[in-house]
Formats: C-alpha cells, structure tokens, sequence
C-alpha cells in the first residue's frame, strides 16, 4: 500500500494526463451533439501533446537556448563544452508543434462538415439525424 | 517545473475540460474550450516548452476558438447534452 501511494504521488502528472484522455474520448462516444464531439476530439490531441512534451522536461534544466550563442563572445562559448543535461530536451517540443498545427486543421474541417450538416438536417444532434436518415 | 503551480494549473484543466462538455449551451462550451487551451498553454511554459506554448495560445486559445464561435453563430446554440 505504501509503493501504491507514493507511485500516484511520484507520477500524479501522468495520472492527470490520462484522465484528459478518457474525459475527451467520453466526449467524442458518448455525447450526442456534434459540436461536443469536435471538443472531445480536441482534448484527445492536446492530452497526448501535453504527455509528449512532459517526457522531454527535466528537473534542474533551463529552456534550450545557448546563453550568449551569438554577438560578442560566441567563440569562447562555442568552444567551450555544452552539458546536454542542463538543458530541457526540445526534440518533442518541435513534433508537438506540428501536431498542434494538424490539430487546427483537422477543428477547420470538421467544423466545416458540421456546418454542411446542419444546413442539410437542421439539427446538430446525431439521434435526430440518424432518424432522418431512416425515415427516407 | 515548479510542482506546486504545475499542480494547481493541471486541476484547473480538467476542471475546464469537464465544463466544456457538460454545459448545454454551445457557446459556452466554445469559450470554456478558450480557457482550457489557454491554462494548457501555461501548463507548457511551466514546463519550458515555450515555443509550444507561443503556437498554443496563438492558434489553440486564437484561431480555434473564433472557429468555434463562428461555427455556432452560423449552426446553433442549442444542444441537448
């Protein structure tokens, strides 16, 4: 009981990010509404963004940029030793950027279908249109 | 990364994610999204990623919420969930 409480505790963060996963992929099953669907589509791609970017985080590290890189001064800094462990991993930071674009882009379509449905069914909801559709 | 803030910011976004699915009103839902894009892209500056978090709330808490806002305007607000 003990290793339980103190692994929820060590990885409380991990335990958060799942939970913004099941609550986005509940949204896109169980809502009816399209638009709370879109939503939950969305919470879905920003939890796992958020679960990439948390790997490449470090305790102790700055952002990753090399203090004084250019202008005066750079070739003694470039000479010198560069300790990877000081500084936070950007390697997931820039595929997450990519995702986060994709992510916009993936909300303008859908909304875009949205919109064609509703000019065709009048509603939003995916029970009143599936009885349209049967009714035909 | 500060826990502390981390903590606090993490509850806050769960917080917004669960509000913005439960309210029945669309709008609503749009601008509780805003908020929730918005605490994640602090949560990404806690944690040194900042040029996520820059696109984040530039194209997250921006672009996507004025979708959303337009995509109700030109449906509708109601919803039955």
């Amino acid at each position: 009981m003990p290793d339980l409480i103190s692994s929820i505790v060590d990885y409380y963060n991990y335990l958060i990010y799942i939970t913004l996963m099941m609550i986005g992929l509940y949204a896109m099953i169980a809502k009816k509404n399209l638009v709370k669907k879109i939503v939950g589509m969305n919470i879905f791609q920003t939890a796992i963004i958020l679960f990439y970017v948390s790997i490449g985080a470090k305790k102790g590290a700055t952002i990753p940029i090399i203090q004084h890189g250019h202008g005066e001064g750079a070739d003694e800094i470039t000479s010198s030793v560069i300790k990877a462990a000081e500084y936070i991993n950007p390697l997931p930071h820039v595929l997450m950027l990519t995702a986060i674009v994709v992510a916009v882009a993936t909300l303008g379509v859908a909304l875009a279908l949205a919109i064609k449905v509703y000019n065709r069914y009048e509603t939003l909801e995916e029970d009143e249109i599936l009885a349209q559709i049967r009714e035909k | 990364m500060i826990w502390q803030l981390d903590l606090a910011i993490l509850t806050l976004v769960v917080v917004a994610a669960i509000g913005a699915i439960t309210i029945k009103d669309l709008l609503g839902s749009a601008i509780l999204f805003g908020a929730y894009s918005f605490m994640m892209c602090l949560l990404w500056s806690i944690m040194g990623a900042v040029d996520v978090a820059f696109t984040e709330a530039s194209v997250g808490a921006g672009v996507s919420t004025i979708f959303f806002v337009a995509a109700v305007f030109r449906t509708t607000r109601r919803t039955k969930d």
